[in-house]
């Protein structure tokens, strides 16, 4: 029966839960999510925040520390160019992002699982809507396997 | 072995209807270095923090997590209670399971689970989290005010009369801002001038009060108790100390052409001009695009004039720079541009904005109070009123929010002008009427009732002007009916929005504003009138629309929390500061270049090198100076500086939990 393997397709899919970790900026980003939350804008629960003072702060290593321990989705929240709580912070994040996408490109991370976003405190929508968006391409991908490391999580 | 207590709160059911909060407890003491882990209803309460302080204390615990709301709401109420325990502030963090989580996910099995993530998340930081300790900043006991009008007047009475100095940067030649402009003030039709000049006086008068008009701020450095103000005082080419405000030179320069920015443009005014006959200071400008001796160097009629040798042509702009404590933003409103409202023929001469009514019906405005037609000067008949004209309009060229004033200026302006003549015919066209406030509605309900202005429910589709007439095209959404008026006079209650360089003020200042360009406050409904960098206050109608008792009341609540700024002799400072370690550091010094703060720079240190003594250089941060944004983190090649508080380490072991 031909439909078996679309059921089978779908059943994978539904059986993939992805990660997604996300840097969020104290000032902006993180106060986006809380905003979503008063708002009860509703997105999926894969989404795991961590907070860092500016999105400046997040290291490569961080986003290839996730990659490696199975997140098939990374996302560095900011304040808009221009309104970074530390004036500058997010211009240098802006240009470690074309960095950090070509870097796990090459290592065979496709670069749609990685994105840098601005969000301001005032946007809870669109923290939901760009969270929606990075786990819509995370799951036309499938799951992380490039970069996972074989022996986390046995 | 690290002795953690885990704390998950309910939030009521805010928390506990979607997220199993029992699991996360069994869930937590499974996590290593979790000594005990508990639930309470609501973890903010008095209750439920002695409940973690006796916790603390009995179970001899050496960290805390409290899993329930962000931080940034409750994360300064379980520092404090885990100090009152005798821990170290800074060895306590918040899994917020309220906004990301129960707030956002319907499923309780995966709200749970994320719960649970989120939990462990915090556990893993807080393992490694150290104790720190908040170093003291010195505070500058004077305060600045942007902006010169109501709000920055009231504020600066407020902290002048509590005994700081205080100095109002105006950008125009006179403080009095938008409310100086207006004829009456809603709700109880007194003259806004005899209530408002006397405080300008006042402020002028003050001891503790400098006003620096006709100035703008040009930089801001520095940060709470300790900013670094660059003001650029714009050259006058008046001496301020000279003049006697005699008004010679303003009778006499040749120079009529310039619109009168006070009079909104329906009067002229010479070059060299006092804006309006109270304004304060009492001292002329000269208008260098204007000035026929500044342009083409003839004339200089009112050098000659001037009785006591105050004009100075080879004035200069000059910038002083100035130490504040603490700043409260009150920069104002604008209206919005009518140019795209084509439909209302705004460029028609008696088409006007309320603030230009405001104008025409005043006594001391450029008809002397006569309520007059610009166009021919003559009486008008019919008086159409149009609402929300840009207002609650989503489209691009709109503003998607309520202005919030206009239902009731448009109440008083169609009262004013029944007052003075009842045989005037008066409409307004409205969508609703929004008029909540203190004797609001009686105000309203008595421009219908008593005067007889016809309200019509409904918007104005266009205005066709027909020899004299203006014929508004309207309908009345209660009958159905279309209408046609033939308005002699149409004034368009137009949006109110942001200063249109508040974009640039909030550069300079480092705070944040809305989609609307209107500047942010910390918290919507508990710090309302604190902005989310310290020490930075917002008065007035900068934060979103505001009537002229609300002002005041926010001013003097910005006072009071700049009073109670400046009244600490000390300031504590945050100690999630960078920190380098000198035994990495390479001297590279990228960490400086990267750094907006300038916070860091370098030493020359000697060290121990296998018994040889080797001298190198190594970055060096000002802990005052540095805010904690942690980019030199990532700049830094040898990783030798770290952000206390989010180390590499603590936010690496963050990644692994989430990702367990």
């Amino acid at each position: 029966m031909s439909l078996d393997t679309n059921t089978n397709v779908v059943n994978k899919n539904e059986e993939f839960k992805p990660l997604i970790v996300a840097f969020c900026c104290n000032w902006c980003s993180y106060a986006g999510a809380d905003l979503a939350g008063t708002s009860r804008l509703k997105y999926p629960a894969n989404i795991k925040i961590i907070r860092v003072p500016c999105s400046c702060r997040v290291n490569i290593n961080f986003v290839l520390r996730a990659f490696q321990n199975g997140a098939d989705g990374v996302v560095i929240a900011g304040c808009h160019p221009g309104d970074c709580h530390y004036s500058t912070g997010n211009y240098h994040t802006r240009r470690r992002f074309s960095l950090i996408t070509n870097l796990t490109e090459y290592i065979g991370v496709e670069k749609e699982r990685f994105k840098v976003d601005w969000i301001s405190a005032a946007e809870g929508n669109k923290f939901a809507t760009v969270m929606n968006d990075i786990l819509e391409d995370v799951y036309k991908l499938g799951p992380n396997k490039k970069l996972r490391d074989a022996r986390w999580k046995i | 072995m690290r002795k953690i207590g885990v704390f998950v709160c309910w939030c009521g059911s805010n928390i506990a209807a979607t997220v199993d909060v029992k699991q996360v407890v069994e869930e937590a003491k499974k996590m290593p270095g979790v000594a005990y882990a508990a639930d309470y209803q609501y973890m903010c309460s008095e209750i439920g923090q002695n409940m973690m302080k006796e916790v603390i204390d009995k179970h001899n615990l050496d960290r805390v997590v409290v899993a329930a709301c962000s931080p940034r709401m409750h994360e300064n109420t379980f520092r404090r209670a885990a100090e009152e325990a005798g821990i170290n502030p800074y060895l306590v963090e918040i899994a917020n399971i309220r906004e990301q989580c129960s707030w956002v996910h319907k499923d309780k099995e995966a709200g749970t689970e994320k719960a649970i993530a989120l939990t462990r998340a915090a556990v893993a930081k807080v393992t490694l989290n150290s104790e720190l300790v908040p170093g003291e900043i010195d505070v500058v006991k004077k305060a600045l005010i942007i902006g010169g009008g109501i709000a920055g007047i009231q504020s600066a009475l407020d902290i002048a009369d509590a005994g700081y100095k205080v100095d109002i940067v105006e950008k125009t030649p006179s403080i009095g801002g938008k409310m100086a402009q207006l004829d009456k003030t809603f709700p109880t039709l007194d003259c806004s001038a005899c209530i408002l000049t006397p405080k300008m006086v006042d402020a002028a008068k003050h001891p503790n009060i400098t006003l620096h008009t006709y100035s703008e701020v040009e930089k801001i450095s520095g940060y709470v108790g300790n900013f670094n103000v660059q003001i650029k005082k714009k050259a006058r080419y008046v001496d301020m100390d000279k003049c006697t405000g005699c008004r010679i030179c303003t009778e006499k320069c040749p120079s009529k052409k310039a619109k009168s920015e006070f009079e909104e443009g329906l009067k002229n005014r010479g070059a060299v001009y006092i804006p309006f006959a109270q304004a304060v200071p009492n001292v002329p400008v000269i208008d260098t695009d204007e000035c026929i001796k500044l342009k083409t160097g003839k004339c200089g009629l009112c050098e000659k004039l001037c009785p006591s040798n105050a004009i100075k042509f080879d004035d200069k702009d000059e910038i002083i720079t100035e130490e504040y404590g603490a700043i409260v933003v009150a920069s104002g409103y604008d209206i919005i541009d009518l140019n795209k409202f084509g439909e209302y023929q705004y460029d028609h001469p008696d088409v006007i904005t309320s603030l230009e009514f405001e104008r025409i019906t005043n006594a001391a405005g450029p008809t002397n109070g006569k309520f007059l037609r610009p166009s021919d000067g003559e009486k008008p008949k019919k008086v159409v009123f149009i609402q929300c004209v840009g207002s609650r309009d989503k489209t691009e060229r709109g503003k998607s929010y309520c202005s919030k004033i206009c239902c009731m200026y448009t109440a008083k302006h169609s009262m004013l002008i029944k007052e003075k003549y009842p045989d005037i015919e008066a409409y307004v066209f409205y969508i609703d009427v929004r008029t909540p406030g203190k004797n609001f509605d009686e105000f309203q309900r008595r421009a219908v009732e008593k005067y007889g202005v016809q309200y019509i429910k409904g918007m104005v589709g266009k205005i066709f002007p027909e020899g004299k007439k203006l014929m508004v095209h309207g309908v009345d959404t209660m009958s159905g009916e279309t209408l046609v008026i033939d308005a002699d006079m149409v004034v368009l209650a137009a949006a109110t929005k942001a200063k249109s360089d508040a974009i640039d003020l909030k550069r300079k200042l480092n705070i944040s504003t809305d989609i609307n360009n209107f500047f942010t406050e910390a918290h919507p409904k508990l710090r309302p009138v604190e902005t989310a960098s310290a020490g930075i206050y917002l008065a007035g109608a900068c934060q979103g629309p505001k009537d002229i008792p609300e002002t005041v009341a926010q001013s003097s609540a910005a006072a009071a929390k700049v009073i109670g700024l400046l009244n600490k002799s000390k300031l504590v400072n945050n100690p999630c500061v960078s920190a380098v370690d000198e035994s990495l550091c390479s001297g590279c010094l990228a960490c400086t270049e990267m750094c907006p703060y300038d916070a860091i720079s370098y030493k020359n240190i000697e060290i121990d090198d296998h018994g040889k003594k080797i001298k190198k250089v190594v970055a060096d941060v000002n802990e005052a100076l540095c805010h904690g944004c942690g980019g030199c983190t990532v700049t830094c090649r040898p990783g030798a500086i770290d952000l206390k508080g989010f180390t590499n380490k603590q936010i690496l072991a963050e990644v692994d939990a989430i990702c367990h």
